[in-house]
């Protein structure tokens, strides 16, 4: 089923990206484009398998690493903060949230 | 040919001297780093046209060079002693700018190193400087990178100094050029879908991607996370496993996804002969759609392997086709989900007007990713979204099961698997840059290892249309680097195609 140009608004803002009118045509249609070979992969019958997330998990089982919830990095505010867009007095400034 | 390290050294070849060999010279102090790193840099200087470096610091690299030389005057040098290689652009550097690429990363300034930029320092490699590359790593023809090189104002195509009209492949382009133009004896790359075999391939070097997980993914910008490894091109198999056993190793407090497996020593089986080795040839990769140059080079590398006592062997990846719609999903979903953090809050680009929070997350993004970022953010968001995830995502998730298991049924019956890295040789610059999906069914080949987490590496194999190089694509089963690297070196013992070099460099 081709996506609509509401999908297209929909999904943006899902992405919180910001879509000019002439992008969003061009999207739509490369999109749609995508999905057309995407379409053969959805007939495929894949009951019973399950997904594999970590590649080698396909040959071995693989539990995601888990640390102790400590402190381990020192505290490196001014080089964590120096491509900051907009910081003040250690903390990272964002336009006003709540009235 | 004459072996370098058998007579003095002038230094005007030192650009010729193939990674293992100078790092011999180092050793044995016939050239010492400074010199060297001068050398690279007055290299990196006159080629600056090809827009490979987005940021270089000559004060950096001749300060670690300095450093090398010292180690190297204590006899307390590593394996890469004073070798100069440069990163492509995704790794992050403390002492480069990092910017994978992107305008949304314009000038920013990592407060760390990768592991893999560490480990290679661990080790004495002198950086060069950081290489151009797709956006976030996203394509095929390094047409995608957003950031002016060094010596340009603008963003340009890097061109494939084989034939300076095509695109050298992506997404770590650049490292492939800088390697295949002598401008680098070794550099990095990031392979996600086929970003470091690709390349190598269509610029005629070596390039291997390690089994996923061995190689730490710490301060790689994320891409998809599930596909994402770091490995090196040079110009030999050697080289690469020098710098391979140099990266890989595990990273417990950084890395929830490495593995829990000890630094090896890629090298070991390098000088062991073929005799006996069975090589599976997947029918899927000699179909229609693979161009006569590329078959050809691909079937006369098979039939020299038999010449060093390997076996054909035929065997099926039935599901090929498939890899595409599958990456296609799962790489753009993870990296929807990865890009979610540029939000103009903490680091990289924030939009200069906008009205509230939400509005300037909108303009932000909008602003500083590129079309192709959009696109894959827009696939990724749109799978992920409620009522699609089942019959997306977690359907490709499934699939990727299927292809993993297709490859362990292959590897029943033979030792490694080749056929050709990609269908064509390197296209001309611009011929699919408006058509995204003709450039993603050209990952056809290197797409099913890169879902099942397999080791692959692309070894120069002869020459195609327009004189451009064709590549062999060798996969070896999880965690058989070491066999993948001898087979390929075994190959460059008798054959000379590694050695070409393209003219005017």
């Amino acid at each position: 089923m081709p996506l609509s140009s509401s999908d297209i608004s929909r999904i943006a803002a899902l992405a919180r990206l910001e879509l000019g009118a002439i992008e969003s045509e061009r999207m739509l249609t490369q999109l749609n484009g995508f999905f057309d070979i995407v379409e053969k992969m959805r007939a495929v019958n894949t009951t019973g398998v399950e997904p594999l997330a970590h590649p080698v998990a396909s040959i071995r089982d693989i539990a995601l690493r888990l640390r102790e919830d400590v402190v381990s990095e020192p505290d490196d505010r001014a080089a964590n903060q120096r491509s900051a867009p907009a910081t003040g007095n250690g903390l990272f400034l964002v336009p006003r949230v709540i009235e | 040919m004459t072996k370098a390290t058998d007579r003095a050294l002038s230094i005007t070849e030192l650009h010729d001297l193939e990674l293992v060999a100078l790092a011999a010279c180092l050793r044995e102090r016939k050239v010492s780093a400074i010199e060297t790193a001068r050398h690279f840099l007055a290299r990196a200087h006159q080629h600056e046209a090809l827009g490979v470096y987005l940021d270089r610091n000559e004060t950096v690299t001749l300060a670690q060079a300095s450093a090398a030389d010292q180690r190297l005057a204590r006899g307390s040098a590593g394996t890469l002693e004073g070798v100069p290689i440069a990163h492509k652009d995704i790794f992050a550097t403390k002492d480069f700018v990092t910017t994978a690429g992107s305008q949304m990363l314009h000038g920013y300034r990592s407060p760390f190193d990768a592991t893999v930029v560490a480990r290679l320092a661990a080790q004495g490699a002198v950086t060069l400087g950081k290489l151009n590359c797709d956006e976030f790593a996203m394509g095929s023809a390094n047409e995608n990178s957003a950031v002016a090189p060094l010596g340009h104002t603008r963003p340009v195509p890097v061109p494939n100094p084989w034939n300076m009209a095509h695109i050298p492949g992506g997404s770590s382009g650049a490292s492939a050029v800088a390697v295949a133009a002598r401008l680098a004896p070794g550099t990095t790359g990031t392979d996600t879908g086929g970003s470091i075999r690709q390349p190598a391939s269509f610029c005629g070097v070596t390039g291997i991607k390690p089994t996923y997980g061995r190689a730490s993914r710490y301060g790689m910008v994320a891409f998809a996370s599930s596909l994402d490894q770091a490995g090196p091109m040079a110009r030999t198999a050697g080289d690469c496993a020098l710098l391979l056993s140099a990266m890989c190793g595990p990273d417990p407090d950084r890395d929830s996804t490495s593995l829990d497996m000890e630094p090896e020593d890629f090298s070991r089986l390098l000088e062991q002969p073929l005799a006996g080795l069975r090589i599976g040839v997947p029918r899927e990769f000699f179909g229609a759609g693979v161009s006569t140059d590329v078959a050809r080079a691909v079937d006369a590398a098979l039939a020299q392997f038999e010449q060093l006592g390997a076996r054909r062997v035929p065997v099926s990846l039935p599901r090929t086709e498939l890899a595409i719609p599958v990456y296609y999903i799962i790489a753009p979903a993870e990296a929807s989900s990865n890009l979610s953090r540029f939000d103009g809050v903490r680091f990289g680009h924030r939009a200069a007007q906008f009205s509230g929070l939400a509005d300037m997350y909108r303009k932000t993004r909008a602003e500083g990713f590129g079309d192709e970022v959009k696109r894959r953010i827009m696939i990724g968001t749109y799978v992920l979204s409620h009522g699609y995830y089942d019959a997306y995502y977690l359907q490709a998730q499934k699939i990727r099961r299927m292809l993993a298991d297709d490859f362990q049924q292959a590897f029943r019956q033979c030792d490694v698997i080749a056929g050709p890295v990609a269908p064509t040789v390197a296209w001309k610059i611009g011929e699919k840059s408006a058509d995204p999906v003709a450039n993603y069914l050209a990952d056809i080949f290197t797409l099913p290892a890169s879902l099942a987490g397999l080791p692959g590496m692309s070894v120069p194999v002869g020459f195609g249309e327009g004189g451009l190089p064709v590549g062999l694509q060798l996969i070896g089963n999880y965690f058989q680097e070491a066999q993948l690297l001898q087979t390929a070196h075994q190959f460059q013992l008798a054959t000379d195609y590694h050695r070409l070099k393209p003219q005017g460099f």
